[in-house]
């Protein structure tokens, strides 16, 4: 089970975060900042895992952004690292090259994005098309509330 | 940093004109939130950001609670509340308009609101309450994106008490025609089964529809619960294991849509999940394994693409191939996948190959040998994760021959490493293999000492404990004892004279105990020089006060002569005024007894830390104080979860039949992730400590514990081995010729070629590494029992002083199997030895048992008739009463003749082992007890073994906790010569204690004699007056109030075949005669009496893999004993 998910610039200003299991703020910002100091010191092409406490850090670097993954000590790291790649894959389709200000300025739907993609630390859906295909069905309630409401989009 | 702002600040405005943009959200350069952002990353100090956020903040505050704002406004107004909150200011006023949006908002709206609910608000938050309405509602809607929204809310944070209220609109979203519902439903309900289990036990059922359904998604969604329910309970869901394989199968084959591949990889996510579940139920499983090579083959040869998802795919599958039921072939495929890991260049693959080395190489040591120059290289690597990887392999294959070594290597990390984490698990590791295999004193003396100084206050307190215990209780030499203590207190001392200031404080405890202990040892060193050292302490600043009473403590055990106890006055006069109490306790101690010397020497004999100590748990010796206290008014005392208790009770509804849930974490449930092999030992009462124990504690990576040696008897090794073999037997060391490497690693292209210099330095290391590895499997061979002797064997703990014969023949009959284990484990013994080796263990075994009855004189048959007494479950507390007999040979044959002298009325029940009292030249007493249903009735023997007859035998009885009474009708008796006399006590436990004792006198006389006695004592079990107790769940709810005694342990699950709580309260119910009342999903309720009829209630709760037991009872201390009891039942069980 994933425990949370850190997005993170190279100054270490958070981007977005999401706690897959119930933490105190203060927790939170404890963790965060342990996760900044301690991916941001690492030198390049070494490994892309790191232990904290009992779990497991999953961290990949994305141009100036930090992808930051807890996950508990027996799963697998390298899916784990593809978690990280196809949430990016997702944000590339939907906000088209995806960049560092994207995320900024749209984090909500870098969230929803990620709801559809993770629900409660797990995987819950692997195609890139269906989460793009619901993301899409979602927004498009802006534009035509009527027309939608007429017929169901899945 | 300025680069990237200036690239930032570039972007802007391009980015903000684009909106043709394909899914890109329109982003007006006036929308609040943009001018936001940009504001902050024109700003240069956290002060101003401040300033700007708090600005802000009170802005949005303003506008969330006008009442004009549209749901349109708000929207947005959550949208930079969010934001605040992630740049870390509190924004707490907005977690209730994000509700109100959720609320009413339109389904856009609707979704922000959401959002921002579940970043705000977590599990337990009292606000989320107010959102199970929406949900409610939300879920009944007929628009799928709402209920997809309510889904997915309810999937990441639901109120725990709430489930129930949404549970059946949840459960009906199973049958719904789209896909998404139906995968988002699953979710939810695998959200619900891991906070709170019991409210879904009743649909599993449903959770199968879901593993059969047609979108592969769904079915997917649903291996989540089931990877869960097998952790928990691999038995119950052992037939799915043919339908694991045929999925994993059709998966594999490349039947799911092409929707579901990744990077052309079909469904990679689905594989590994499946994967773990069938290691999962192939664990320990030959027939259901069996099923699954085929699919692991198969499995193996698919992933040949080289991306990373593939690799993630075989090392799961080699995983699985490790732990299941092994199959040559398989492991060999296996082996050389992990190879292929550990020599890829990429560094992520050889981590993983580094973990995948460290899971096997218990079993297959080989695998070690093959990789020893990765292993070397790795161990110098600059990324201090791959160091501590490598470290972990190390640690794995330890044995007393590289031990100094691999410490070496060990304590050379911890001295750079910086995470406290690492320091606390890694020093735990040092600690463990420097008690199992300390090659001498010194080096182990020095390389606790390194322990000490380098994990400093961090480390778990068990390792200091464990290693004063160590010295204290001391090995089988007592001039090794000595030594050691010796060598001990010369370090200390010069410690103390160099720069004691540096020194961690609990290692300046460790050090003066030891030095007030053993310091007399060194008989030139004189205690004042001693006391002096100690007394700089006392005065350094950064001694903390808890220190400084064990300085203090120490002190009180030196003062003894002349100089020293000036030194002890001046100190003492120091603290005595000390506002820390218990300091100024110590201080009053030291100054009263360093003037008292024969006061001093009968509180502190000098060694007597072997002594065993009586401790009265109960308290007892504070009754007087307490009846005081309460004829005076005060208030009985209430134990602490009570209290709270009734406090909750006071304030909420319960809606629990009885009580709160039990708390998750207790002092028993593993104080600590690590627990020393000793400490598990003791409680194990056996002396060997097998290294699966062990490890269990120590390893946070991987759990071992469990993995059977599946190396079985025709693993693959076996075929190879003649060619290793042979060259084992020839270079002793594995400092193999280049040529021979190459042979053994012919599978690998990378065989390293040995350069000049740096090379030989590595081929050295290596030598020195891998020692063990192969040369200890030839002294195997040679058949020797213990090729790796443990320096620091502890003794057996005896419950007695007396040593009898019978109890080192138990012992040893103990011991011996438990030694080959470890010698299994610990040589990393190759396979086909492995039989042998057992067999000759065996044989060895039964040698030394005879060996042993021969020396003592009696016959073999009545060994093994003791031996298996000794296992019969009823007799679990008799055994200590046996042992601790001066005599508790009994002749079988006398057993019988005396079994025949049972009173009729009690032959018919079972009875415990007749056991001997005394016995003198005349008269042979000797006991047993019988449990009748509603009584306990204690029967003497008494056999005259003299040629004269013995009148007016008269026995008395008392006892403390008991109250005995008489059913015969004369306490006198006589008895003929060679016969038997019996007489019947009808026995009441009045205070329970864990062991109850009858003291007894027997006097008689001769005809023609002086009156003689013969004094005797009985000891049983407290589980011997537990009767079952009839009741139904509402009385138990009723008496469960009640009553105000209680106690609460977790204790070990049983877990072998059925289910685990099942199994665990039958082995209860028939080893301690408690009722089953009832099992309600993870929790039972169980029930008892104490003769008479003292009830004791139990409640027990599954909880992570522990027993969570709570005891309840209307008589104190009954609680406390039977949790003692339970424990120890299950522990033999």
């Amino acid at each position: 089970m994933m425990r949370f998910l850190l997005l993170f610039s190279r100054q270490g200003k958070l981007r977005l975060q999401k706690w897959f299991t119930p933490m105190t703020e203060r927790e939170k910002k404890k963790i965060t900042r342990d996760m900044t100091t301690m991916v941001l010191s690492r030198q390049p092409r070494s490994c892309n895992f790191l232990h904290w406490k009992d779990l497991k850090i999953i961290y990949k670097r994305y141009a100036s952004l930090y992808f930051c993954l807890a996950i508990d000590n027996q799963e697998n790291e390298l899916i784990a690292l593809e978690v990280i790649q196809r949430y990016v894959e997702l944000l590339d389709k939907y906000f088209g090259n995806v960049c560092e200000l994207d995320i900024i300025f749209n984090f909500e739907k870098a969230y929803f994005i990620l709801d559809e993609f993770l629900i409660g630390g797990e995987i819950q859906e692997t195609s890139k098309q269906m989460v793009n295909r619901s993301i899409e069905a979602s927004d498009m309630l802006q534009e035509t509330m009527e027309e939608y409401m007429s017929k169901p989009a899945f | 940093m300025s680069d990237v702002v200036e690239k930032t600040l570039t972007a802007l405005p391009s980015l903000l004109s684009l909106d043709s943009q394909p899914g890109s959200t329109k982003l007006s350069s006036t929308s609040k939130l943009g001018t936001l952002i940009r504001g902050i990353t024109e700003l240069t100090s956290k002060h101003e950001e401040e300033k700007l956020i708090q600005r802000e903040l009170v802005s949005i505050k303003e506008q969330v609670s006008s009442p004009n704002t549209s749901m349109r406004q708000m929207k947005e107004l959550m949208v930079r509340a969010i934001y605040c909150e992630m740049l870390g200011y509190e924004a707490s006023f907005s977690y209730i308009h994000a509700i109100k949006l959720a609320q009413q908002g339109t389904a856009l709206e609707k979704r922000v609101g959401y959002l921002a609910v579940s970043l705000f608000l977590n599990e337990s938050h009292e606000l989320l309450l107010l959102l199970v309405n929406t949900v409610l509602k939300d879920l009944q809607s007929t628009n799928l994106i709402e209920v997809c929204m309510a889904l997915t809310v309810v999937s990441q944070m639901f109120p725990k008490d709430m489930i129930p209220a949404i549970l059946p609109l949840v459960e009906e979203k199973l049958n719904h025609p789209k896909e998404i519902i139906r995968r988002k439903a699953v979710l939810a309900l695998y959200k619900f089964y891991l906070i709170a289990p019991n409210q879904v036990q009743h649909i599993h059922n449903k959770f199968r529809k879901a593993l059969c359904d047609k979108d592969p998604g769904v079915m997917t969604a649903s291996l989540h619960i089931y990877l869960q329910m097998i952790e928990e309970n691999p038995e119950g869901y052992k037939d799915l294991a043919a339908s694991f394989v045929t999925i994993l199968k059709q998966v594999v084959g490349g039947k799911l849509p092409m929707d579901f591949n990744y990077h052309s990889v079909p469904a990679p996510w689905l594989q590994i999940q499946l994967l773990r579940i069938l290691s999962l139920l192939g664990k320990n499983d030959p027939s259901t394994s069996e099923i699954m090579y085929e699919v692991l083959d198969e499995s193996l040869r698919r992933a040949e693409i080289n991306h990373n998802i593939t690799y993630a795919i075989l090392y799961e599958c080699v995983k699985c191939i490790y732990t299941i039921d092994p199959k040559s072939d398989l492991l060999e495929k296996a082996a050389k996948c992990i190879g292929n890991f550990v020599l890829s260049p990429k560094i992520n693959l050889k981590y993983l190959g580094l973990k995948a080395l460290t899971y096997v190489v218990q079993q297959d040591p080989k695998l070690a040998l093959q990789h020893q120059m990765t292993i070397i290289e790795c161990l110098d690597h600059p990324d201090l994760i791959i160091k501590r990887e490598t470290l972990e392999i190390l640690f794995r294959i330890t044995n007393a021959q590289n031990v100094t070594v691999i410490v070496d290597k060990m304590l050379e990390f911890l001295r750079i490493n910086k995470d406290d984490y690492t320091t606390i698990d890694l020093v735990g590791k040092v600690a463990e293999l420097a008690e199992k295999y300390a090659p001498d004193n010194e080096w182990f003396i020095e390389t606790m000492s390194t322990v000490f100084s380098v994990g400093g206050d961090l480390m778990q307190p068990d390792i200091p404990n464990s290693f004063l215990k160590l010295l204290s209780e001391g090995f089988d030499s007592v001039e090794e004892d000595r030594k050691l203590r010796l060598f001990a207190v010369d370090s200390y001392v010069s410690l103390l004279q160099g720069e004691p200031g540096k020194l961690p404080q609990r290692f300046l405890q460790v050090i003066s105990w030891v030095l007030g202990e053993y310091s007399f040892l060194r008989e030139e060193l004189e205690a004042a020089t001693v006391l002096r050292l100690l007394a700089k302490l006392l005065d350094m600043k950064n001694t903390s006060s808890e220190t400084k009473s064990w300085v203090l403590m120490a002190m009180t055990k030196l003062c003894e002569r002349g100089a020293g106890v000036s030194v002890a006055q001046e100190v003492s006069e120091t603290y005595s005024s000390s506002l820390d109490t218990v300091l100024r306790q110590r201080a009053q101690e030291l100054q009263h007894l360093s003037r008292h010397s024969e006061l001093r020497a009968r509180v502190l004999p000098r060694d007597a830390g072997l002594e065993p100590l009586e401790v009265d748990s109960s308290l007892s010796f504070l009754d007087g104080f307490v009846s005081e206290a309460l004829a005076a008014g005060a208030a009985p005392y209430k134990p602490p979860h009570q209290r709270q208790e009734e406090l909750a009770q006071a304030k909420a509804l319960s809606l629990e039949p009885y009580g709160l849930s039990l708390p998750i974490s207790m002092s028993s449930c593993s104080i600590a992730d690590r627990q020393s092999p000793t400490l598990l030992s003791i409680s194990s009462g056996l002396s060997g400590e097998s290294p699966d124990l062990s490890h269990k504690g120590g390893s946070s990576t991987l759990k071992l514990d469990g993995v059977k040696r599946l190396w079985g008897r025709e693993g693959y090794l076996a075929q190879r081995e003649p060619v290793e073999e042979s060259a084992r037997v020839e270079v002793p060391s594995p400092l193999r010729s280049p040529s021979q490497q190459g042979e053994a690693d012919s599978s690998h292209s990378q065989t390293p070629i040995p350069t000049p210099e740096p090379e030989q330095e590595k081929q050295q290391l290596a030598s020195s590494l891998f020692v063990g590895l192969s040369s200890q499997s030839s002294v195997c061979l040679m058949g020797k029992s213990e090729p790796t002797p443990q320096r620091f064997r502890r003794k057996a703990k005896s419950p007695g002083s007396s040593s009898s014969a019978s109890e080192k023949t138990s012992n040893s009959l103990v011991s011996t199997p438990s030694t080959v284990d470890n010698l299994m484990c610990n040589n990393l013994l190759d396979s086909n030895i492995t039989s042998e080796l057992v067999v000759s263990s065996l044989e060895q075994t039964s040698q030394l048992s005879q060996g042993l009855a021969a020396a003592n004189g009696t016959c073999d048959a009545e060994l093994t008739d003791s031996d298996v007494k000794g296992s019969s479950p009823s007799l679990c507390g008799d055994n200590a009463v046996a042992a601790a007999d001066p005599a508790p040979h009994e002749d079988p044959c006398k057993d019988l003749l005396l079994t025949s002298h049972l009173p009729a009325e009690l032959s018919g029940l079972s009875h415990s082992e007749i056991t001997p009292l005394c016995s003198n030249q005349s008269l042979d007493l000797s006991a047993s007890h019988v449990q009748k249903e509603d009584s306990l009735v204690l029967v003497v023997f008494i056999y005259n073994s003299s040629d004269s007859d013995i009148q007016q035998i008269l026995l008395e009885l008392d006892s403390e906790e008991i109250e005995v009474s008489c059913v015969c009708d004369s306490a006198v008796q006589e008895a003929s010569s060679h016969s038997v006399a019996v007489c019947q006590y009808s026995l009441t436990v009045k205070t329970p204690s864990v062991h109850v004792e009858v003291v007894g006198t027997v006097s008689y006389q001769f005809p023609a004699g002086t009156p003689q006695s013969l004094q005797f004592s009985y000891k049983l079990p407290l589980t011997c007056f537990i009767r079952p107790l009839t009741v139904s769940t509402e009385e138990y709810g009723t008496m469960w109030l009640d009553f105000s005694h209680d106690t609460k342990q977790n204790l070990t699950l049983i877990s072998d075949g059925q289910e685990p709580l099942a199994a665990t309260l039958n082995v209860l119910k028939k080893k301690l005669q408690l009722h089953v009342v009832e099992i309600i999903g993870m929790e039972g309720i169980v029930a008892c009496r104490l003769l008479q009829d003292q009830p004791c209630l139990m409640h027990c709760r599954l909880n992570a893999g522990t027993l969570a037991v709570w005891l309840r009872s209307p008589v104190p201390a009954l609680p406390d004993c039977l949790m003692y009891h339970c424990q120890r039942a299950l522990q033999e069980h």
